[in-house]
């Protein structure tokens, strides 16, 4: 930063607006949670709240709505960064959510848990109380995404109403709520993809071993690289062979998909994304694909 | 690389969605498969080419009815450039999500039709962009290719903008002639506007000066949280974090605390990655302070002959953004300033502003939604205010109804005792 002009770079703005709405959220709000998938976003975000507290600890607790259908490498990365910030991590689990007859797991060739983590998110809200929920979406992200607040508001079933969000203006933001609802919080809204990778680089915070190109056994369905692994079945006309390939998105193995990619480095990374000509959800995730309103239509239920 | 935000207000007819859409698209911020998704979703809907509206009109609702109805958010980037697009509706019924989009914006784009010339809606746009303090104004003369490319249509609409805009506050109001639909002075100048000596609209974008329209004189910091470790290594860490909202701080600076009144001298400041030895509008750090005072959070840090007003009673700009209920004097609301929250009566309404006509109706006795008028507020405690012409943050609030917990009104203030 050149401190004799006053300004602030792109990167440094971000950083700054995310800090102080994590700090709002910690001064507002009394049981307030991180949303943390081990994902490249809310390692971002996580290092954000460290960043806002210290020397003090990030005073709330993290939270992974766990499918199940987990990359291996994702919780290696999730149990090391969790343990080395000192935070203490809450588990969600959507097996015991299937094992409790809240939810009915699909099945087929093509059956996801990813649609069933919403109860499970809402069920672990509800026991926990928790009042305020971090969440890593980023509004260039999709374009329902693109229309929600920072401070999100739910209602007592989790929903969100696109048609009666409060206004947000300026930095003020409206947190309260009776009790029972809920505000999801959005500190990354206005980050894009290229902006994560360039903090990632700067702030050199390691990220899972997925997002680098590595070799795996692929099958090509619906236009992505679906990896072979026991949560997913390999149909008779797909064919299986072995690529080298790199995640842009870290969710449910059973419905991201891989891309093509040499990049090995974070470096290579950022040249990859800002030449890239396709968005991220679109080259790596099933569940979006559905229907035009697939993630609105999720994010009314109370989705992340 | 900087940031620069701006905001864009318009209807479905004058352009605006092919604007954006011609900026994300040049700048390479459109992606195959979403170019992909509006082509199949143009088709289904049985529109003639491609609609690139639909890139943004991103809600179910939006898309069946071919409006915009609340703010998107874009973004792009160029080699000199970050950009956050606030793409706000144009409807006058749409107000409040226009003045939410104008809230943060750096600079505002208003779009005029070259064949119809200055409208009401362009003025109302104006008038908007002015009262929510944008400092930098762009007039997109847009469709000139309908006009072809006549100088003296695009001189006359010059001239009436700038005798509107003369009543307005205005700081930098800049006018570039468009077709967005072919791409003329968007991103390069065109060889159709031979006669017209200002720069491509993106130009202007990414060389506009927006460093000094940050409040770097007086100096205030409204505490968000206050950081103590209360651990063995760093016992006697007391912190103070928040965001500065105007102002240089430096260590050693002498600084008085509101509103207490009581002063002390910065021992040290904190920013996201170390010490610093300043900080200044709008970094979040963390201020630690040499004497032991009781500093909590909506308190706020300036300087001992730089403070702002400690004030009870305001004057204020107000838009009404509630659908049900309407603002009269006596209504009570609670409000948040700063990082303050407290509870307010509305003394009076003074009046009600014509946005089309800036006409002052006197005899108004309410404001309904998207409504704007000068009101005064009695606040239960005082809050640490500038004017909002001085400094958008410490002069800015939102009323919020205490039953519904609802955002109902968003405030600037004129003055403060």
């Amino acid at each position: 930063m050149s401190t004799t002009s006053y300004e602030l770079s792109n990167i440094e703005a971000l950083e700054a607006e995310s800090i102080h709405i994590i700090r709002e959220v910690a001064a507002e709000f009394e049981r307030p949670v991180l949303l943390f998938s081990g994902g490249k976003d809310s390692i971002v975000m996580l290092h954000l709240a460290v960043k806002a507290f210290a020397p003090a600890r990030v005073p709330f607790p993290v939270m992974h709505v766990d499918t199940g259908h987990n990359f291996p490498a994702v919780i290696e990365f999730r149990d090391e960064m969790v343990g080395r910030l000192g935070v203490r991590l809450v588990v969600a689990s959507v097996q015991a959510s299937i094992d409790a007859g809240r939810v009915v797991e699909p099945t087929g060739p093509r059956a996801s848990r990813n649609q069933l983590q919403t109860v499970t998110l809402l069920d672990a809200i509800e026991e926990h109380s928790f009042d305020a929920a971090f969440g890593g979406a980023r509004r260039d992200e999709e374009r329902a995404r693109a229309k929600e607040r920072v401070f999100s508001f739910r209602d007592e079933f989790g929903q969100w109403d696109p048609k009666q969000q409060r206004p947000e203006l300026w930095s003020l933001y409206n947190g309260r709520h009776h009790r029972g609802e809920h505000i999801r919080v959005f500190p990354l809204s206005n980050w894009t993809e290229l902006d994560i990778w360039q903090y990632v680089e700067s702030e050199k915070l390691p990220v899972p071993s997925i997002y680098f190109a590595h070799e795996r056994d692929v099958f090509s369905r619906d236009g992505m690289w679906l990896a072979v692994s026991d949560v997913v079945t390999v149909m008779d006309d797909e064919v299986v062979e072995r690529r080298t390939v790199r995640y842009r998105t870290v969710g449910d193995a059973s419905c991201t998909g891989a891309v093509d990619s040499a990049a090995a480095t974070v470096a290579e990374i950022i040249d990859e994304v800002a030449a890239t000509r396709i968005t991220e959800r679109g080259a790596t995730r099933a569940d979006d694909r559905a229907s035009e309103a697939a993630m609105e239509d999720r994010k009314r239920e109370g989705y992340f | 690389m900087e940031l620069l935000r701006f905001a864009t207000a318009g209807s479905v007819d004058d352009g605006k969605s092919t604007l954006i859409g011609r900026l994300l698209h040049d700048s390479k911020a459109v992606f195959e498969d979403q170019l992909e998704a509006v082509a199949d979703a143009s088709e289904r809907m049985g529109l003639g080419g491609v609609n690139l509206a639909l890139l943004t009109d991103g809600l179910r609702a939006e898309r069946e009815q071919g409006i915009t109805i609340d703010v998107a958010y874009r973004y792009f980037a160029t080699p000199r450039r970050k950009f956050i697009i606030a793409d706000t509706p144009g409807h006058v019924q749409y107000t409040r999500n226009m003045v939410t989009g104008a809230s943060t914006a750096d600079l505002a784009i208003v779009l005029v039709d070259a064949r119809k010339g200055v409208l009401e809606q362009s003025r109302r746009h104006a008038f908007l962009a002015s009262l929510l303090r944008i400092p930098h104004l762009v007039v997109a003369v847009n469709k000139m290719d309908l006009v072809d490319w006549e100088q003296s249509r695009y001189e006359e609409i010059v001239a009436e903008f700038r005798s509107f805009a003369a009543r307005l506050d205005v700081a930098d109001l800049t006018f570039v002639p468009i077709s967005a639909l072919h791409g003329d002075n968007v991103v390069e100048r065109s060889g159709n506007s031979p006669w017209y000596e200002g720069s491509s609209l993106l130009h202007h974008l990414e060389h506009v000066h927006i460093a000094s329209d940050r409040n770097l004189i007086d100096a205030r910091f409204p505490v968000q949280f206050v950081i103590r470790p209360q651990t063995d290594e760093h016992h006697d860490y007391r912190g103070y974090a928040g965001r500065v909202a105007g102002g240089v701080f430096k260590v050693g600076d002498e600084v008085t605390v509101l509103p207490s009144g009581l002063s002390t001298t910065i021992a040290a400041i904190d920013g996201p990655s170390g010490a610093l030895s300043e900080a200044f509008a709008p970094m979040s750090v963390t201020i630690r302070l040499a004497d032991d005072l009781d500093v909590s959070r909506g308190d706020t840090i300036c300087r001992p002959h730089n403070r702002p007003a400690v004030a009870q009673d305001l004057d204020a700009m107000v838009c009404w953004l509630s659908e049900v209920g309407e603002l009269r004097s006596g209504a009570r609301l609670a409000i948040k300033h700063t990082t303050r929250w407290a509870r307010t009566v509305v003394r009076s309404l003074q009046y009600r502003l014509d946005v089309n006509t800036l006409h002052r109706d006197e005899g108004a006795d309410a404001l309904g939604l998207n409504e704007i008028g000068r009101i005064s507020l009695r606040v239960t405690h005082p809050l640490l205010c500038d004017e909002y012409r001085r400094n958008r943050e410490t002069g800015s609030f939102v009323l919020v109804d205490e039953a519904t917990n609802a955002t109902v009104g968003a405030g600037m203030v004129l003055s403060a005792s």
